[in-house]
C-alpha cells in the first residue's frame, strides 16, 4: 500500500467548503440591490466611478503584493480588494471626478490594509480611511452632490456625458443637477441661525426608497436593510452590530429631537440619511476590524451610532459614519480584549466555577 | 427546523458536518473471519501499560490473560483469538508519530475456542465492588475513544456518591456508527451494562443521550429500556460535539463541570454505550473485551460498513474483508474529527477504535491556509466558548503564555473551530503544538528545579562534610590535646604518685 498518507497534522480531517472569497461573494450579492439603483438613479457617471475605484483597488493590492514578492493571483481573485473598492465607491458623490476614485481606490488599498499586512491585519476599515482621507483633502469634491438623474430619462447625462463629467467635471449644461444632502441642507441652514422648524419647509425631500441627493450608494434604505437582512439569515454577520448601531443613532435622536425639535434632526431622518444603514450593514461590520465577542459587537456597534449622531449634531461635518466607524475600530483590540465571552466551566471572570454541595 | 428554531432553540455551540453515516450505519453487521495472527499491543489504554504473564511458543486459548495490568491506573489484555504465542515485540502504534510500541503476537488455530468463563446468574446480588473487580479482569476501558480504565471511573463514582449516570450514545463523529449499530442490534446488551455500571456506581437514574439522526437506535434502546424507569432513553439534538462529556452533560442536565473539576463531581459520570455492552459481557458472561464493533467507512472502501472484528487485527486484514475502490489517500484512526492519522495499514485495532476510515483524494484533499480573516466563526463555533482566533495569534508567535490567558488549556481540541475556519487555518494543529510545548517547558522546569535542589543539596552536603571534617579535625586534635594533656598530667602524677606510693612505700 501507498505509505505516504499525507502530512500527519492534528484533526479534523474535513472541512467547511466556506472561504474568504465566497463570504465576499455573498457580501457583494447583498449589497448590488442598492449599487444597482444608485446606477439607475445617478447615471452613466456614477457606473464609471464605480468601476474605476474598484479597478484602483485591484491594482493597489496587484501592485503591492508584487513589490512584496507574494502571488498576487490568489489574494485578488478572494475578492477582498473588490470589495473595498466596491463599499468605498457606493460611499462616493456620484458624479466625482475620475481622481477622486482612483485615488481612494489605492490609498484605501495600500495604506488602509497593506502597510498593516494585509488582510486580516488592518486596524481601520480601508474603505472608510480612503473616504475620509479623500472628504479631509479634497472636501469640494467630497461635498458635491447631485439630485436624481435616472438612467435613460429625459435631460440625464448619457454614456458619452458620462464620461465627460468624469474626467472634465460638470458641464454648465447638467449644473442644474447640483443638489444638497438633507444632512448639510440643515447643517448649513442652522449656521445661518435658520432652525430645523423653518427650514423643513424647503429641505431636499427624504425619500424612502432612495430618489434623492447623497453617496453612489447610501440613499435606498430598504435595499440596504434588505440585502443587511440577507447576510444576517446567511449567518455572514451577526445582527448585533446593525441593531446596536442603528439603536445608537436612533436612541439620542428620538430624545433630543423630542426634548428640542427646532435645533435636532429626528430619529427617523437620521436612520434614513447619510450612510447610517450602509455603515450598519455593510462598514462597521467588516470581520477585521470589529470585536468578535456577542457583547463587545454590541459595545462597538452603539459606539459607532453614538459618535455618528455627536459628530452630526455638534461637530463640523454634517456626516460622521466614517469618522465614527475609524475611532470604534481604533477601541476594538480593547473591546475584545475586554468583552470575551464566559468559558465553560469559569464564570465571567474566567475564574472556575465552584462545586455546588 | 423552523427559522426561529435556527436562532432560539438550539445550542449555540457546535458545528454540522455532513455526517456521511449512511448507508454504513444501515449496512447489517458483518463478522470478520478470524485472521491468521493478531497483534495485541500491551498498551491500549490510558495509565501503565500492561505486563506480559504469557511466554512465547505458549499455546493459549481465545479470552485467556496476556499481559496483567500494572500499577493503579491500566488494564490488562487478554487474547482475542485461540493459538499460539508468536512473539513478543514491537509493532507500529496507530499514533500520528507512527512510532513502535509492545504488542504480542498471536497465530491463530482458526478454532476460536474459549476459555471457561464464569456464568453469574444475578449479577446484581453482587457488591459494587465486585462488580467494578469483574470489569477490571475483563480489561474494559473507555470505547468511546478515550479508553480510560472503566472500573477506576466506577470507583471514582461510588467514592463521590454520583446520582446519574450519562450514557453517552451521541456519536457525533461524522462517518462512525459502531455504537449506533451496537445500539442497534445489541440494544438489550447495553441496556443490562447501563444498570451494571449503575449498579457499581450507586447511580439512580441513567441518562442515555442519543443524537436524533439515529431513529432506529432510539427506538432499539427504548424498547429494550421498557421495563426499566430508572433507564431513560434521551434524543439529543444533531450537533457536533454533543459526544463530548462536558457538552452532553449540558445538554442532558443543564449542569456544568467546572473548569478544574471532574464531572463526577457536579454528580454524574459518563459511559459510553459500547463499554456498557462490555460491561454486560464482562460481568454476565464473563468474557474479557477481545474484540469490538468498528465501522470501516470513507470513499475508498468498497462496501462500507460495522465489522464484528477480534482486537488486534491489522487494519490491512479489515480493509482487504470490506474492499477498497482505490489507493486511500489518507487513513484515520477514530472519526474525522478527533482522529488519529494512520501512516500506514500495518497497524493493529485498538480496544478504542471505533472506525476505520479510509478516504479518497477528493476527501483528502485538504484547501491551503489563508490569513486569518478574523470573521468569528471558530469563537462562534468553539463548544467551550473560547476564543481560537485570539489563542493562534497569540501561538503563531510563541506566546505561549498569552494564549494560556484565553484558557488554552480548556480546549478539547474538539476541532470545531478548525472545521469552519473558512481561511482552513490548521487551528488544532496550533493548539496541539503549544499545549506540547507548554508540556515541555513544563518539564524542563521540573528538571530545572530538580537539578537546582540538587546541586543545592550537594553544596549543603559538601559544606557539611567540611564542617564536620573540621570539627572531626578539632575533636581530634581537642582529644589529642587532652590525651597529651593527660600524659603530661600522668606523667606528674605517677611521680607524685610513686613519691607518695614510695612515701607511702618508704
Amino acid at each position: 500500500m501507498n505509505d505516504n498518507l499525507g502530512s500527519p497534522v492534528a484533526a479534523p480531517y474535513t472541512t467547511t467548503s466556506n472561504n474568504p472569497g465566497r463570504i465576499m461573494a455573498t457580501v457583494m450579492v447583498a449589497l448590488a440591490p442598492s449599487t444597482l439603483y444608485g446606477f439607475w438613479l445617478y447615471g452613466w457617471p456614477s457606473i464609471y466611478l464605480w468601476l474605476i475605484t474598484i479597478a484602483s483597488a485591484m491594482l493597489g493590492e496587484a501592485f503591492f503584493l508584487r513589490a512584496m514578492d507574494r502571488p498576487a493571483s490568489k489574494a485578488l481573485t478572494d475578492g477582498s480588494a473588490i470589495l473595498t473598492g466596491w463599499l468605498l465607491a457606493v460611499s462616493l458623490p456620484p458624479w466625482a471626478p475620475w481622481w477622486i476614485g482612483a485615488f481612494g481606490g489605492l490609498f484605501g488599498i495600500v495604506l488602509g490594509k497593506h502597510v498593516f499586512g494585509g488582510l486580516g491585519q488592518n486596524l481601520f476599515n480601508p474603505a472608510m480611511v480612503a473616504r475620509v482621507a479623500l472628504l479631509i483633502s479634497f472636501p469640494v469634491q467630497m461635498t458635491s452632490w447631485v439630485g436624481a438623474a435616472p438612467l435613460f430619462a429625459e435631460g440625464s447625462p448619457g454614456p458619452l456625458d458620462g464620461l465627460v463629467i468624469l474626467f472634465k467635471g460638470i458641464p454648465a449644461a447638467f449644473d442644474a443637477m447640483t443638489s444638497a444632502t438633507t444632512l448639510g441642507f440643515s447643517k448649513t441652514e442652522m449656521s445661518r441661525g435658520v432652525d430645523l422648524l423653518q427650514s423643513a419647509a424647503h429641505a431636499p425631500a427624504l425619500s424612502m426608497i432612495g430618489e434623492r441627493a447623497g453617496s453612489m450608494g447610501e440613499t435606498a434604505a430598504w435595499l440596504i436593510i434588505a440585502g443587511g437582512l440577507m447576510l444576517i439569515i446567511k449567518r455572514v454577520i451577526s445582527w448585533h452590530i446593525p441593531v446596536a448601531m442603528l439603536a445608537g443613532v436612533a436612541l439620542p435622536a428620538a430624545a433630543l429631537s423630542a426634548y428640542d425639535p427646532a435645533h435636532f434632526l429626528d430619529a427617523q431622518t437620521h436612520l434614513m440619511s447619510g450612510g447610517v444603514m450602509l455603515g450598519a450593514f455593510f462598514i462597521a461590520t467588516d470581520y477585521v476590524t470589529s470585536p468578535n465577542s456577542p457583547v463587545g459587537r454590541l459595545v462597538f456597534g452603539f459606539g459607532c451610532g453614538l459618535l455618528t449622531y455627536v459628530i452630526r449634531t455638534w461637530a463640523g461635518y454634517p456626516e460622521g459614519v466614517a469618522f465614527a466607524v475609524m475611532l470604534m475600530n481604533a477601541l476594538t483590540p480593547i473591546i475584545d480584549s475586554h468583552f470575551r465571552p464566559r468559558i465553560y466551566g469559569r464564570n465571567r471572570k474566567g475564574l472556575p466555577l465552584q462545586v455546588a454541595d | 427546523m423552523g427559522f426561529l428554531d435556527r436562532f432560539f432553540k438550539e445550542p449555540s455551540w457546535g458545528v454540522h458536518p455532513d455526517d456521511h453515516k449512511r448507508p454504513a450505519a444501515d449496512a447489517p453487521l458483518r463478522i470478520l473471519p478470524t485472521p491468521e495472527r493478531v497483534y495485541m499491543p500491551l498498551s491500549q489504554h490510558v495509565g501503565g501499560a500492561a505486563r506480559p504473564i504469557v511466554v512465547v511458543g505458549q499455546k493459549v486459548l481465545k479470552g485467556q490473560l496476556l499481559a496483567d495490568a500494572q500499577g493503579n491506573i491500566s488494564a490488562p489484555i487478554h487474547a482475542p483469538v485461540s493459538g499460539t504465542v508468536f512473539s513478543i515485540g514491537d509493532v507500529t502504534a496507530p499514533h500520528a508519530s507512527g512510532l513502535p510500541f509492545r504488542a504480542i503476537t498471536i497465530e491463530s488455530d482458526g478454532q476460536d475456542r474459549w476459555i471457561d468463563t464464569e456464568l453469574v446468574a444475578d449479577p446484581f446480588a453482587l457488591a459494587p465492588e465486585d462488580i467494578a473487580r469483574k470489569a477490571a479482569a475483563a480489561g474494559v476501558v473507555g470505547l468511546g475513544g478515550a479508553t480510560f480504565p472503566s472500573a477506576v471511573k466506577f470507583a471514582l463514582g461510588k467514592r463521590l456518591k454520583v446520582e446519574t449516570l450519562i450514557v453517552n450514545g451521541g456519536e457525533c463523529e461524522p462517518y462512525l456508527s459502531s455504537d449506533d449499530r451496537i445500539m442497534r442490534d445489541f440494544a438489550d446488551q447495553v441496556v443490562d451494562g447501563v444498570r451494571l455500571v449503575m449498579h457499581a456506581i450507586g447511580a439512580k437514574e441513567a441518562l442515555v443521550g442519543i443524537e436524533d439522526n439515529k431513529p432506529e437506535a432510539i427506538a432499539a434502546m427504548r424498547k429494550a429500556a421498557a421495563s426499566f424507569s430508572e433507564v431513560k432513553i434521551c434524543p439529543v439534538p444533531t450537533r457536533y460535539p454533543m459526544g463530548s462529556d462536558k457538552q452532553l452533560i449540558q445538554t442532558l442536565t443543564g449542569k456544568e463541570v467546572p473548569s478544574n473539576a471532574r464531572a463526577a463531581e457536579v454528580g454524574v459520570l459518563v459511559h459510553n454505550v459500547s463499554t456498557c455492552a462490555a460491561v454486560h459481557k464482562a460481568v454476565r458472561l464473563g468474557q474479557p473485551l477481545v474484540e469490538r464493533i468498528v465501522t470501516l467507512n470513507g470513499g475508498a472502501i468498497a462496501t462500507p460498513g460495522n465489522i464484528y472484528a477480534p482486537l488486534g487485527t491489522l487494519v490491512t486484514d479489515l480493509l482487504a474483508f470490506v474492499g477498497l475502490k482505490g489507493e486511500p489517500a489518507r487513513l484515520i484512526l477514530g472519526g474525522p474529527m478527533m482522529g488519529t492519522p494512520l501512516a500506514h495499514d500495518r497497524i493493529p485495532l485498538v480496544k478504542g477504535a471505533s472506525g476505520i476510515l479510509a478516504f479518497n483524494a477528493a476527501e483528502a484533499a485538504t484547501p491551503e491556509a489563508g490569513p486569518c480573516i478574523r470573521c468569528g466563526t471558530c469563537a462562534d463555533a468553539c463548544p467551550m466558548g473560547l476564543l481560537p482566533m485570539e489563542m493562534a495569534a497569540h501561538i503563531r508567535v510563541e506566546d505561549f503564555e498569552g494564549a494560556e490567558s484565553y484558557a488554552l488549556g480548556d480546549c478539547i481540541s474538539c476541532g470545531c473551530c478548525a472545521y469552519v475556519c473558512p481561511s482552513h487555518i490548521p487551528l488544532v494543529q496550533y493548539f496541539s503544538y503549544a499545549k506540547g510545548e507548554m508540556m515541555a517547558a513544563e518539564r524542563v522546569k521540573l528538571r530545572t528545579d530538580a537539578t537546582k535542589r540538587l546541586a543545592e543539596a550537594r553544596t549543603a552536603r559538601i559544606e557539611r562534610e567540611k564542617q564536620e571534617k573540621a570539627e572531626a579535625a578539632a575533636r581530634r586534635k581537642a582529644e589529642k590535646e587532652a590525651a597529651a594533656a593527660a600524659k603530661a598530667a600522668a606523667a606528674k602524677a605517677p611521680a607524685k604518685d610513686s613519691g607518695q606510693a614510695q612515701g607511702e612505700t618508704v
